[in-house]
């Protein structure tokens, strides 16, 4: 379970946001709005660790995150802007890779099978700079596949992807959730999961 | 799928940077061959005069290791965070201190070991002899992943500054002074026929040093600079 309460964040002399509490329990599913600048990129990475709040407290499972560290890691996959691999790598070296830096080591076998799920079939090999932009973000996302992480923190996932592709993502945070894990996620585009609540939260 | 401990996350990080670098060739062939240049242009400069070349070598090689191995230092984490995998690198359940000892090793293959084996084909520019050049690659081989490590806090500082590769030499070239007057030290010693135990080991103590604490140091700084 994920608490935060009175949280407070600033990026340079401008006040985000303050007094932002919330809890997500597993299961649950969370959409964080609001216009550009509101700070929603901002509270997921301070939710991942990256920038220190003002104020507040981020819990999970009844801890603080900054007390916790690793053991947060091991239990939260975030997906930023930014896909996260490299242009020289293959998409399998690049999903190998990133799943071992997520600590797990990921056999071939399951890293095409996920890259297969994800539509790459035929590019498995190919080095990720001859894809173009929505399969490189589907060489990214196929890490949601092979994580067994139980908090996904993902910033704008829909971005460059066409309609095959945001289906499939439903369809794998509709699995997520059933398997008690949990989401919270920004997006500009509508993202709807079949039978669950779909909490939101502003920002302003 | 299997929990992977430190060992293999060491493994995964390092294996992943050389390939990386095999891949990007020009990048590990520039460093040696500034290094060859700089090294080799002495002789041109200053003028066939045994003597004088003799007792100048050693300083010339390892300042021109100095100065080659700033010139790699700046890609170390740059590329990574410009591609969003640093920030994915933060979250390693691990030990991102394990990790960034991992980058260091591969930073030190690529661009000082290369450096390591160069080193006595240009001590023959030099006229230097056979015992002085095996001394300088030991003390070589001691020094050049002290460079890595020091200069890897320095790259972890200044990621993401404009301008950052000169800042980035300000750092980092005082904290190794101490490298260069051992390294130079102990093939003076040798030349001279005295017993180079003591600075080959005060280099061991300082790669010893740096080894425990420059990758702690380097992730500190790396969670700073991404905030």
């Amino acid at each position: 379970m994920l608490e935060v309460s009175n949280l407070a964040c600033s990026r340079g002399d401008h006040r985000l946001f303050a007094g932002l509490s919330f809890a997500l329990y597993p299961g649950q599913i969370m959409q964080v709005q609001g216009v550009n600048g509101s700070g929603k990129t901002s509270l997921l990475r301070t939710l991942c660790g990256f920038m220190m709040a003002d104020e507040g407290e981020i819990r999970w499972e009844g801890e603080n995150i900054q007390s916790l560290e690793e053991d947060y890691f091991a239990d939260m996959l975030y997906l930023g802007h930014l896909n996260a691999i490299k242009d020289e790598l293959s998409a399998l070296e690049n999903l190998r890779i990133a799943a071992g830096l997520s600590g797990r080591q990921l056999e071939e076998k399951d890293a095409i099978a996920a890259l297969r799920r994800m539509g790459l079939k035929g590019r498995e090999r190919l080095p990720t700079k001859v894809l173009s932009q929505g399969q490189r973000r589907r060489v990214a996302l196929a890490r949601l596949l092979v994580s067994d992480a139980k908090l996904w923190i993902l910033d704008e996932p829909l971005t460059a992807l066409d309609v095959g592709a945001v289906g499939l993502i439903q369809e794998l945070i509709a699995e997520h959730l059933a398997r008690s894990g949990m989401v919270i996620y920004t997006t500009h585009q509508p993202l709807q999961v079949d039978g669950v609540e779909m909490r939101s939260l502003s920002l302003s | 799928m299997k929990k992977s401990t430190m060992i293999d996350l060491l493994w995964v990080v390092t294996r992943r940077d050389l390939v990386l670098a095999m891949r990007r060739r020009a990048d590990v062939l520039t460093t040696l061959i500034f290094f060859v240049m700089v090294v080799s242009l002495f002789p041109l400069g200053v003028g066939p005069e045994m003597d004088m070349l003799r007792k100048m070598a050693p300083g010339v090689l390892w300042v021109a290791a100095l100065l080659s191995s700033m010139l790699s230092l700046g890609r170390l984490f740059s590329a990574d965070h410009l591609d969003g995998t640093l920030e994915q690198m933060l979250l390693v359940p691990q030990s991102l201190s394990m990790l960034v000892l991992g980058k260091m090793i591969a930073h030190w293959m690529v661009a000082g070991l290369p450096l390591v084996l160069m080193a006595p084909v240009l001590g023959i520019q030099f006229d230097m002899s056979a015992e002085a050049i095996g001394v300088l690659i030991l003390g070589l081989l001691l020094g050049t992943p002290i460079l890595s490590m020091l200069g890897a806090i320095g790259a972890a500082l200044t990621l993401g500054l404009r301008g950052g590769g000169v800042l980035l030499s300000l750092l980092v070239l005082p904290l190794c002074i101490p490298v260069l007057i051992f390294g130079t030290g102990a093939v003076d010693a040798v030349s001279s026929g005295l017993s180079v135990a003591s600075h080959l080991s005060l280099l061991g103590a300082m790669l010893v040093l740096a080894l425990v604490f420059t990758p702690w140091v380097t992730a500190q700084a790396l969670r700073i600079s991404m905030e």
